[in-house]
């Protein structure tokens, strides 16, 4: 979708960019479920100890990091003092910042940081844990807190070759397990595209161990899962076990047809638009999976978009992305969370939306889909404080430039720059925006809820 | 011709309410029907086989999974299709391990494989099974009749479209009677429409009762396409998504203005609007034994209650060549107890609008009900708002193998929608002076 290549085109800055020869070649980004090579190294600070509760609970070994102090350095031959060194390269640092309260605990996160950055892998990993502190917390620690994604952003830009940086913002009585399944998800591959990123971590007593195939044997419901980030969705949730329902138009049933096939899942030609998409959903889950059968996640991923600049838009226009975008899921969703309803959502299941950075940043000429993003956003804000007591958690992921059929056909020179505009340099894939929701999914992502996670390599726009 | 004897020799199928077991239909799926030279120009038979069986193993999820058989056929078949159904199921996403087998039987071939694959679920020999059809017009092999391959020919050597078209447009589905080298049933000379055309005269069936006929299939199938019935039945195939022959907005006073192509002189009464145009597509049916639907999570739409074939001597001039339903149907009532008024809805195929209208005509006649059934009073009329409400053949096309499918999933779903126990005629003519006919009934 045309994203953000509008905005970047008009701006005489990214026709410069865009048209400079020579960008640095992009890494190859691990992807999947796979660990760093290297060790992971954590350092906590003042005592933090749920960074390793959480490691721990991983099974996942780690060493303990360098410190950065003026005593540990050592010259180099021009006499230049140097950080402590690793002796090899290292997978990923993770920062236990939980216990920092005052402004002279950042100088800890500088100096456990500076010796890991000239030691990291390619598409290493950062990652910090900082707590989520209500404003009534104090001044001076809620000052920390945003210091500490100011620190992640800026390290998200510092990294080379693939590597990223991500904050943990984790609430009172999170423990290990709580935090297990988001250091998991930014530890492996699965995170490729994500970068610079806060994320909120709840307490929740109900958490399950972290596994290979979170969603063995759950039923999931993806909509526009025909083609592009849809039918990548839906191939990495049945990669991970789940049972896919794949939703699309009609007129897109060949195309829905062959990605159901090749995963093993069942088909449902729907518009979702329709006034009786939600009951309509119910009954394929009820009458394929048995009267007993509850859906386990819905994943709103179907989309559309008519750019316009709002000068040339019509109520038509207007609408049919608002109904599509926003309106449909809404409706779906209250039909699927009547309890009792056979084929409905059960409690403990999962809300996933599909956003976009344009709906964070808005975009000229997507006045429309801007403000159909931005709802869903809205959505989550809202919907994951109502579902709380039935264990639902609602979340949204914010693609920025994918490679998708459509984002292949923007013309080079803008498709370029949109893909480079970003810290890892390049486009994101289906696979990424997937990953993304397959961690929101995950049984043991139950203390991850009203979170908009944009997937978009740290891009430039709409930060 | 079916003597009034051969009735009561059906006496022996009397216990056909009691089989072992109940087959059900549990949903179909069909590529929506396209005309002959259009969007399927290129496809073969197998590549429409395959799409369709695809379609369905998406909607049901039987990926990779084997199902006790899959019955098809095709009525115009090149001599390299001698496998079709199994060539097309190893094609699919279906287990390879999925046994298949081709059939014919002419127009009746799709409602054929369905029947049996039903009986063989009765029976207890598999717990499910494909039934389908598939037909193109485009790629029929040229040798079938003379007409065809000059037509096809032109069209081929045409440099534009109109004159692609128009070559065509020479194409009548006559052109393409089975097993044969010329455009005519092989017995008579006569090609299929001049055959429909003496028995419309001979019920005496208007110009305007076809014509109406006709709209009706249309405006019921664009009022289906339009609801959203077809959902779930049909699956779009190289970029067509609604049947290419659809015309929503034709009417009887557009209808009227068609000159007549079969028959001669005054009486001529049957046109292009009025007969099925040449189509391609293909349609597949799941069937299965209801209590394995039911342990399997599967949807049981209705079951198949009966069905009866019979055959008529149309070489003599003795009966129409397309009337052998109207004698499988009383047959078949007879066997069941019941009456034509005891359906909730009529599935008769329009090969010509005159075929239904003259089968209805000779159901309420008492000289057929006497001389030719050997009954007392007349088998009975239909309701006609319960006729192929969601379209039939005249609107929907016609690629021969492929209809009977099209009809058994949507008839089983128009059932199911009116509720347990709500019943279903279906009749299908084929050439041979054949006919299919089956009852279906909502669980
Ligand atoms: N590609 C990107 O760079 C990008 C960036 C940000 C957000 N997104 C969002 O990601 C989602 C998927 O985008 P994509 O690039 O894969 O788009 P796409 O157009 O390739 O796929 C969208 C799918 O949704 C289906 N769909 C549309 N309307 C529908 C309806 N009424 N009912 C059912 N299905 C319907 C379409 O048929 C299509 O298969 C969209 O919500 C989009 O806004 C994409």
């Amino acid at each position: 979708m045309a994203d953000l290549y509008t905005t970047i085109t008009k701006n005489p800055f990214g026709k410069a960019v865009t048209s400079q020869l020579g960008l640095p070649q992009p890494s190859r980004l691990r992807r999947g479920r796979l660990m760093p090579t290297g060790p992971v190294v954590l350092g906590a600070i003042k005592g933090a100890s749920v960074a390793a509760d959480a490691l721990e609970v991983l099974g996942q070994a780690h060493e303990q990091a360098l410190v950065d102090a003026p005593g540990s350095r050592t010259e180099d031959e021009n006499g230049r003092a140097q950080p402590p060194a690793y002796p090899g390269k290292v997978g990923a640092l993770i920062v236990d910042a939980s216990s920092a309260t005052e402004i002279a605990d950042l100088e800890q996160v500088r100096a456990l940081v500076r010796p890991a950055l000239k030691a990291l892998e390619p598409s290493a990993r950062l990652i910090i844990v900082g707590a989520d502190v209500a404003a009534d917390q104090g001044v001076e620690h809620s000052a920390i807190t945003q210091a500490l994604e100011g620190i992640t952003r800026s390290l998200g830009k510092e990294m080379r070759k693939g590597g990223t940086a991500n904050l943990v913002r984790i609430q009172r009585g999170v423990t290990g397990a709580a935090l297990a399944s988001t250091l998991s998800f930014l530890l492996e591959g699965r995170s490729a595209y994500v970068s610079g990123q806060p994320i909120v971590v709840g307490a929740s007593e109900s958490v399950c161990e972290v596994v290979n195939r979170p969603l063995e044997g759950q039923i999931v419901v993806v909509t526009g899962a025909a083609r592009g980030i849809g039918a990548g969705i839906a191939e990495t949730l049945a990669r991970d076990g789940a049972s896919i329902v794949a939703v699309d138009i009609p007129a897109a049933g060949d195309a829905l047809a062959k990605v159901t096939n090749n995963l093993g899942g069942t088909a449902l030609q729907l518009d979702i638009t329709g006034p009786e998409a939600g009951q309509r959903i119910a009954e394929h889950v009820a009458s394929r999976f048995g009267q007993q059968a509850k859906i386990y996640g819905i994943v709103h991923n179907a989309g559309i978009t008519r750019d316009k600049l709002l000068a040339n838009t019509d109520e038509q226009r207007w609408g049919s992305v608002l109904d599509v975008n926003l309106a449909a899921q809404l409706r779906i969703n209250d039909v699927l969370l009547t309890p009792g309803l056979p084929g409905g959502l059960t409690d403990g299941g999962r809300i996933v939306g599909v956003a976009s950075t344009s709906g964070i940043a808005g975009n000229r000429g997507q006045t429309n889909y801007a403000a159909s993003k931005a709802g869903v956003i809205g959505v989550v804000h809202s919907l994951s404080g109502e579902l709380n007591d039935r264990e639902i958690t609602v979340n949204a992921v914010a693609p920025g430039f994918i490679e998708t059929e459509m984002t292949g056909k923007i013309p080079a020179a803008t498709r370029e720059f949109a893909r480079r505009f970003n810290s890892v340099q390049q486009g994101g894939l289906p696979v990424d925006v997937a990953e993304a929701i397959g961690y929101f999914l995950d049984p043991a992502s139950q203390a991850v809820s009203g979170q908009v996670l944009r997937v978009c390599g740290q891009s430039q726009i709409g930060a | 011709m079916t003597s009034p004897a051969s009735a009561s020799e059906s006496a022996p199928h009397s216990d056909a309410r009691n089989l072992p077991r109940t087959a059900v239909i549990v949903g179909g799926n069909r590529i929506p029907f396209g005309k002959a030279g259009g969007k399927y120009a290129s496809a073969s038979n197998q590549d429409m086989l395959t799409a369709a069986i695809d379609g369905l193993v998406a909607r049901f999820g039987l990926a990779g999974r084997s199902v006790g058989a899959v019955a098809a056929g095709a009525v115009l078949k090149h001599s390299r299709d001698f496998s079709l159904t199994r060539e097309s199921v190893l094609g699919s996403a279906l287990s390879p391990s999925t046994p298949a087998y081709d059939l014919q039987l002419a127009c009746g071939t799709g409602l054929e494989a369905a029947v049996q694959i039903a009986g063989k679920i009765a029976l207890g020999q598999i717990d499910n099974g494909i039934a389908g059809g598939v037909d193109s017009a485009s790629d029929a092999p040229i040798a079938v009749s003379e007409g065809l391959r000059k037509a096809l020919l032109k069209a081929n050597h045409a440099k534009t479209t109109p004159a692609k078209l128009r070559a065509l447009a020479s194409i009548r589905p006559v052109d393409l009677a089975p097993q044969s080298p010329r455009n005519t049933e092989p017995r008579t000379g006569l090609s299929m429409g001049e055959h429909q055309a003496i028995t419309t005269k001979k019920w005496d069936i208007s110009r305007e009762a076809q014509d109406e006929l006709a709209a009706a299939s249309h405006h019921n199938l664009a009022a289906a396409w339009d609801n959203g019935f077809f959902d779930d039945l049909v699956t779009p195939f190289l970029g067509l998504a609604r049947d290419q022959g659809l015309r929503p907005d034709t009417s009887v006073e557009k209808l009227a203005k068609l000159s007549p192509v079969f028959g001669k002189g005054e009486g001529a009464t049957m046109t292009a609007g009025n007969s099925t145009p040449l189509s391609d597509g293909a349609s597949v049916v799941f069937l299965a034994e209801q209590e394995w639907a039911q342990a399997n999570n599967y949807p049981a739409l209705a079951k198949v209650v009966d069905s009866e074939m019979a055959a008529v001597d149309y070489v003599s001039g003795d009966e129409g060549l397309l009337m052998a339903p109207a004698y499988a149907v009383p047959r078949m009532l007879a066997r069941q107890g019941l009456t034509l008024a005891d359906f909730d809805y009529y599935e008769i195929h329009e090969a010509f609008a005159g075929t239904v209208l003259s089968t209805l005509a000779a159901w309420e006649s008492e000289d057929f009900a006497r001389d030719r059934l050997g009954l007392d009073a007349p088998v009975g009329s239909i309701d006609r708002s319960k006729l192929n409400v969601n379209g039939s053949s005249l609107a929907v096309g016609h690629p021969f193998a492929a209809t009977g499918g099209r009809i058994v999933a949507s008839l089983a779903k128009q059932l199911h929608a009116a509720g347990p126990g709500t019943r279903g005629l279906i009749s299908v003519c084929a050439a041979g002076g054949q006919g299919v006919v089956a009852i279906l009934e909502a669980v």
